[in-house]
């Protein structure tokens, strides 16, 4: 039985359906991702989860029990808001110990409990001073220890490392796996940040307009997308329109308008003349000058159209003869590489016949 | 670059002179010169008829010079320092009574949605909008011997067989007028506090196990510490110094500082004993702001 059970949970505000008849199920210990863009109603399911807001319909279900009548303050799960609502008339120590006191726990059980989560997120030192005296980053893991220390079922994190600046956002998502591994609580996660998603999640639903698009474990997300819609969200991806030109066992045979034809991973259920959505990732696109490349069964000629030098990689748009854009990813491994093309340059793109995804329309 | 960085500095110096002194000197001429004169004069010889007595005269006979007898006088009759009791436990009551009818008011309209909180705010200060005396004499007719509620309050203390009472002249109706006039000067305050507290936090408190009597006494409460101190100084200190409401609504027993001050000018017109009260309550009252100060300091440092 899982820990978490979302049974058929609508919830509308008005003519706004924020939670479309969404199912789910959360296995205890796991850090699970609720990821969409904003608006798509992963909050609005969390508030619920949490007991701020109730469903219209359906039922949430916490180790089997119905939470329906179980108010916020007696339910076992606890939130990180994204501003981390500390209070900031308190003590780091005074709101870590702030959820032991409300369960009335005993002075000697404050003091160790205090003790253990103060030295899980380093702030022993820290202990009796101010949240305004203390760092954004120094915060975030003062509302992850309050949220922690009473051993909550279930600690939702509701975008926790929006506020925090890039690379101390990586910090915290490796001191976040680390945590988690270490306290064995099982966590909801909500971001639209889908690096962060991918990161951190041991599975990710991704939620588009109050509806759960598809469920599946980072790796699975990414190079198996079920929709055009998660294809696009995770990460970047090249699209081409295409017409299913035959169906064989071991391949589709696709063709491109003003491109030709390509050869793809097969799809069940497609006839020739499907039409659809041919959809690839920048770093399977290889590019060359040279036509090395026509060992690859998709190849294609184009001009650097847009170059993006991002330090690690180098993204190239480079445009086709159909003026469609395609997106190739170079890593930048060697310095003052012989194959740093300019805008302009005329250049050869290709990628595997077992690459790309075919989505029916 | 220098030179009109310098030149910068000099208009902007400027300007705030300009900005600043006018007020500045208002506050210097018709504030500290006056209380200067206060004090001086606490130190003189009440003229004959008010005013002062002169600092020298022809006739040894005459009063003159200066003197520490005013002093002497306020403290060798503990009658003074009754009324300054009296005084301070009007306040007191008051700022209490303020308080607890306030804070619901002002909570209330901080959680009412935003498009209905100014005409809330409006409507407590409205009765600013007509004359302070007129609204007190309005007591007097609510509280009068004719009026509904006496009737009311006689009838029912007669079925238990208790003597009729005076609702006016009493020290009740300087506390009931006391109350109404400053109730807004508890409310306004602690609106504004409690409307920037982020609700967020009371979430939190509840996602972490607080019952809604909780989260008011862990929460809402601390946090509102600086507007109940600013309240408070707003009802207590005005209270302390009020002579009008005594005056109209209290007996003759229910003298307050104010009337004892007004009572020295106005009618035996011994200036200098008026000035040594006028001094004992403002040393008092910023006793009290520097008590407040010190409690409400280290608590304020979040606001």
């Amino acid at each position: 039985m899982a820990q978490l059970e979302i049974r058929n949970v609508t919830r509308c505000f008005g003519d706004l359906i924020a939670v479309d008849n969404v199912s789910l199920n959360v296995e205890a210990g796991e850090f699970f991702t609720l990821l969409g863009p904003s608006g798509c109603g992963k909050t609005t399911l969390l508030r619920m989860i949490a007991g701020f807001d109730l469903p219209d319909s359906g039922q949430i279900l916490l180790d089997g029990k119905d939470l329906a009548n179980i108010p916020a303050e007696k339910r076992p799960i606890h939130t990180v808001f994204q501003s981390y609502a500390l209070f900031p008339h308190m003590t780091v120590a005074e709101n870590i110990s702030f959820p032991l006191r409300m369960a009335r726990r005993s002075k000697a059980e404050i003091n160790k409990m205090l003790h253990v989560a103060l030295e899980q997120v380093h702030l022993t030192d820290k202990a009796s001073a101010y949240p305004h005296e203390l760092s954004g980053g120094q915060n975030q893991r003062v509302a992850l220890a309050r949220g922690l220390v009473n051993r909550p079922l279930l600690l939702l994190l509701d975008e926790p490392l929006g506020a925090l600046d890039a690379k101390l956002r990586q910090e915290m998502q490796i001191d976040l796996i680390n945590l988690q591994r270490e306290v064995g609580i099982t966590f909801v996660f909500v971001t639209h940040a889908q690096v962060e998603a991918l990161a951190l999640s041991h599975r990710i639903a991704v939620m588009d307009q109050g509806k759960i698009v598809q469920v599946d474990e980072p790796a699975k997300l990414y190079s198996f997308p079920k929709t055009r819609f998660v294809a696009d969200f995770i990460g970047h991806i090249n699209q081409f329109e295409a017409q299913v030109v035959k169906p064989s066992h071991g391949h589709l045979c696709l063709a491109i308008s003003g491109l030709g034809e390509i050869i793809a991973p097969p799809l069940e259920g497609v006839v020739a003349g499907d039409k659809g959505v041919f959809a690839i990732r920048p770093e399977q696109v290889r590019i060359s000058a040279h036509s090395e490349l026509t060992e690859l069964k998709n190849h294609f000629s184009g001009v650097v159209h847009d170059l993006l030098y991002r330090g690690e990689v180098s993204l190239y748009k480079v445009k086709l003869a159909n003026g469609a854009m395609n997106e190739a990813l170079l890593p930048n491994s060697a310095p003052g590489r012989a194959e740093l093309f300019e805008v302009g340059d005329t250049v050869n793109l290709g990628w595997r016949h077992d690459a790309g995804i075919f989505f029916h329309d | 670059m220098t030179d009109s960085g310098h030149k910068h500095t000099r208009a902007a110096r400027l300007a705030k002179y300009l900005m600043g002194g006018p007020p500045l000197l208002f506050l210097l001429l018709l504030f500290a010169v006056p209380s200067v004169i206060m004090v001086l004069a606490s130190f003189r010889y009440p003229g004959e008829f008010g005013g002062l007595a002169p600092l020298t005269a022809a006739d040894p006979n005459t009063l003159q010079g200066v003197t520490l007898e005013t002093y002497q006088f306020f403290f060798s009759d503990l009658i003074y320092i009754k009324v300054f009791i009296k005084s301070f436990f009007m306040a007191l009551a008051t700022t209490l009574i303020c308080l607890i009818m306030a804070y619901p008011l002002a909570l209330l309209i901080a959680l009412s949605p935003k498009k209905n909180r100014n005409l809330m705010v409006l409507m407590v200060i409205l009765p600013f909008a007509s004359n302070f005396l007129i609204r007190v004499y309005a007591w007097m007719i609510i509280l009068g011997p004719q009026s509904v509620l006496s009737q009311l309050v006689n009838n029912f203390l007669h079925l238990f067989g208790n003597a009729p009472v005076h609702l006016l002249f009493s020290p009740f109706a300087v506390l009931i007028a006391m109350v109404y006039v400053h109730l807004p000067f508890m409310v306004l305050p602690l609106y504004s506090n409690l409307e920037k507290h982020d609700p967020s936090l009371l979430d939190a408190a509840q996602d972490l196990g607080a019952n809604g009597w909780q989260r008011f006494w862990r929460v809402t409460f601390p946090l509102s510490l600086p507007g109940i101190f600013s309240g408070s100084a707003l009802v207590f200190i005005p209270v302390l110094g009020m002579f009008a409401i005594p005056d109209i609504l209290g007996g003759t027993g229910d003298m307050l500082i104010g009337n004892l001050i007004k009572e020295q000018f106005i009618g035996t017109r011994d200036w200098p004993f008026g000035s040594t009260l006028s001094i004992m309550l403002t040393i008092a009252v910023l006793l009290i702001a520097w008590l407040a100060a010190k409690l409400g300091g280290h608590r304020g440092h979040y606001a």
